[in-house]
C-alpha cells in the first residue's frame, strides 16, 4: 500500500508516486491533444456566424412555429414509403446476412482459413459505411427512388445482423450439436435441428432491433434522394420552409417512438 | 412370440417461434399481405438502372483503383476535420454527460433532478445526428463547429443514459460503507461510486469515440464539415475514384479505431 509521510505521520495514498505521475501525464496529454484538435478544427470557423447563433435560433423558432399542419396530408404517402424502405430493407439485409453469418462463425464455416476472412470482411465493410453513404452511392448508380433506399438499408443491415448472429452461433451449446450428429444426421440436418433452434430467438430479436434502427435511418435517406419522408424534408429545407420542417420532424419523432415501442414489445415476447 | 408394435403417432417438429397456431397464422398472413402491398409500391425504372450499371462498373473500378492524389488536399482537410471533430466532441460530450448521468441515476439524485436529466437524455436520444446537424448548420453556419455541437449533443444521450444505468447497478454495500464513515454526498460519489463505474465509463467513452467518427463521416452531407463533405463533393463531381479513396480511408480508420478501442477496453476492464 502506497504511504507517504507528512510531518512524521504516515498518510495513506491512493497510488504510488510513479503511478500518480503516469496518470497525470495521461490526463495532460489528453487535454493538450483536445486543445490542439479544437484549434485545428476551428481554423476556418467564422466566429461572426457563431456569435449571432442565438439570434439565428430565435429567428428559426419564429419561422418554425406554428407548424403548418395542412402539410401533413402530403406526408402520409412518403411515410408509407419510409416504412416500406425500412421493412423491405431489413428483410433483404437479413436474408443476405444469414449465409454470411454461418460462413463467419468459427463452428459452422466450411473453411476457417479461406471463407471466414472473406465473410468477416463483408461484415466489417458493411458496418463501417453508414446507410446514408450507401444511399449516396446507390442513388448515383441505380437512380433516385425507393429501391436505392431499400438496398442501402439492406447493405448496412448485413453487417449488424451478421455480426450479432455469428457471435450467437459461436456461443451455442455444443452438446446439442453432438447429440444430433450422433443420430447420423447430415451436415444440413445438424444445422436445421441443432443450430437453428438455438439461435432463432436471438435472431428474431436482433432482426426486430435492426428494423427499429432502420426506421430511424430510413427517415433521412431521402436527403440524398433515396425515397421516403426525407425527400420531403430535402425539398422543404431547400425552400427554407421551416413551418413544414417542424411538421416533418414531429412525424419523424412520432414514427421513431412508435417503432421503438413496437420493437421493445416484440423483443420482450420473443426472449 | 412378441411382435413390435409400431406406434400410430408420429413425431412432428414443434413450431420454432410462435406456439399458438391461430396467432401464427394471423401474424404470418398479415405479414404476407403487407409484403405484397409494400413490394407493389416500389416503382422500378429498369432503363435507369440499366443506364446506371455502367456507372456502377465505373464506381467499382474507382474503388479498386482509388485516386488518393488528385484531391489529396481536400481529402486531407476532410479527414483532419473529421478526426479533430471526433475527439473534441467526445471529450465535450463526456464532460457534459457525467453530471447529467449522475443526475439521471435514481439512487443518487432527488426526484426533480432525476426527471430533468432523464428528459435531457430522452431528447438527445430521440433526434438523430443528421436532424440535429441540419439545425446546427442553420444556427452556427457551415463547417466542423456545427458538427462538433451535433456530435457532443448526441454523445450526451448515449453516455449519460448508460452511465446512469451503471450507477444504478452498483454494489450498494460499498456506497453504504463510505456513507457510514460520515462522508458527504461528494465523498460518496468520489469514493463509493466512481471507482465502481470508472472502467465502464472509460469503455463507453472509447466506444462512443468510435461511433462519433462514423457519424462524422455522415453529417458532412448536410454541411457540417468532415470527410462526409469531401465524399459528397466527389460524388457530385462524378469523381468515383476519389470517392473510392475516401471510402477506403473511412473503412480503414473505422477498423483501426474499433480495433484500438477494443484493445484498450479489454485492458481497462
Amino acid at each position: 500500500m502506497p504511504v507517504s509521510t507528512l510531518n512524521g505521520q504516515p498518510v495513506w495514498r491512493h497510488r504510488t508516486t510513479t503511478r500518480q505521475m503516469a496518470v497525470w501525464a495521461g490526463w495532460f496529454a489528453l487535454v493538450a491533444l483536445t486543445v490542439f484538435c479544437w484549434q485545428e478544427m476551428n481554423r476556418n470557423t467564422m466566429w461572426v456566424f457563431v456569435e449571432d447563433a442565438p439570434q439565428q435560433a430565435a429567428d428559426l423558432i419564429t419561422r418554425a412555429l406554428p407548424p403548418r399542419w395542412s402539410y401533413l396530408d402530403r406526408l402520409w404517402l412518403p411515410l408509407w414509403d419510409t416504412l416500406n424502405i425500412a421493412t423491405l430493407g431489413t428483410l433483404l439485409g437479413t436474408l443476405m446476412a444469414v449465409p454470411v453469418a454461418f460462413l463467419a462463425a468459427r463452428n459452422t464455416t466450411p473453411s476457417a482459413a479461406l471463407v471466414r476472412p472473406i465473410a468477416l470482411l463483408i461484415i466489417v465493410a458493411s458496418r463501417s459505411i453508414n446507410s446514408l453513404i450507401w444511399a449516396l452511392l446507390l442513388v448515383a448508380i441505380i437512380g433516385p427512388g425507393l429501391l436505392a433506399g431499400i438496398i442501402a438499408i439492406a447493405f448496412r443491415s448485413i453487417g449488424f445482423v451478421g455480426k450479432l448472429l455469428y457471435e450467437a452461433i459461436e456461443e451455442i451449446d455444443h452438446r446439442q450439436v453432438e447429440a444430433i450428429s450422433a443420430t447420423g444426421a447430415s451436415r444440413m440436418q445438424v444445422m436445421d435441428y441443432a443450430v437453428i433452434p438455438q439461435v432463432l430467438p436471438a435472431f428474431a430479436g436482433m432482426t426486430v432491433f435492426r428494423w427499429d434502427i432502420n426506421i430511424r435511418e430510413s427517415t433521412i435517406l431521402g436527403l440524398v434522394g433515396a425515397g421516403g419522408i426525407g425527400v420531403q424534408l430535402e425539398s422543404s429545407l431547400a425552400r427554407l420552409a421551416w413551418a413544414e420542417i417542424t411538421v416533418i420532424f414531429i412525424v419523424v419523432l412520432a414514427t421513431v417512438v412508435a417503432s421503438e415501442w413496437v420493437s421493445a414489445k416484440v423483443r420482450k415476447t420473443i426472449i | 412370440m412378441t411382435s413390435t408394435t409400431v406406434s400410430p403417432r408420429r413425431w412432428k417438429r414443434p413450431p420454432l417461434l410462435i406456439q399458438d397456431p391461430t396467432l401464427r397464422l394471423v401474424i404470418y398472413g398479415g405479414f404476407a399481405v403487407y409484403l405484397v402491398l409494400a413490394v407493389a409500391s416500389i416503382e422500378v425504372n429498369w432503363t435507369r438502372i440499366f443506364e446506371g450499371l455502367e456507372r456502377g462498373v465505373r464506381f467499382i473500378q474507382g474503388f479498386l483503383v482509388p485516386d488518393f492524389l488528385t484531391r489529396a488536399r481536400d481529402i486531407q482537410q476532410g479527414i483532419i476535420e473529421s478526426l479533430t471533430m471526433t475527439l473534441t466532441s467526445t471529450v465535450a460530450g463526456i464532460i457534459l454527460s457525467v453530471p447529467i448521468g449522475i443526475g439521471a441515476a435514481r439512487n443518487l439524485a432527488p426526484a426533480p433532478v432525476h426527471a430533468i436529466c432523464r428528459s435531457i437524455v430522452a431528447l438527445s436520444r430521440s433526434f438523430q445526428e443528421i436532424i440535429v446537424a441540419i439545425l446546427c448548420v442553420a444556427m452556427f453556419g457551415f463547417g466542423p463547429l456545427a458538427g462538433f455541437i451535433t456530435l457532443s449533443f448526441a454523445t450526451i444521450g448515449f453516455l449519460a443514459k448508460l452511465l446512469a444505468e451503471a450507477i444504478e447497478d452498483i454494489d450498494e454495500g460499498q456506497a453504504e460503507a463510505i456513507r457510514s464513515t460520515g462522508a458527504g454526498w461528494w465523498q460518496i460519489v468520489n469514493y463509493g461510486i466512481q471507482p465502481q463505474v470508472m472502467p465502464r465509463l472509460i469503455g463507453l467513452s472509447l466506444y462512443r469515440l468510435d461511433i462519433n467518427f462514423r457519424e462524422s463521416a455522415v453529417i458532412g452531407i448536410v454541411g457540417a464539415g468532415g470527410i462526409g463533405a469531401t465524399l459528397n463533393t466527389a460524388m457530385d463531381r462524378y469523381e468515383y475514384d476519389t470517392a473510392g479513396a475516401v471510402l477506403i480511408i473511412i473503412i480503414l480508420v473505422v477498423m483501426a479505431t474499433e480495433y484500438a478501442s477494443g484493445h484498450v477496453r479489454k485492458w481497462v476492464q
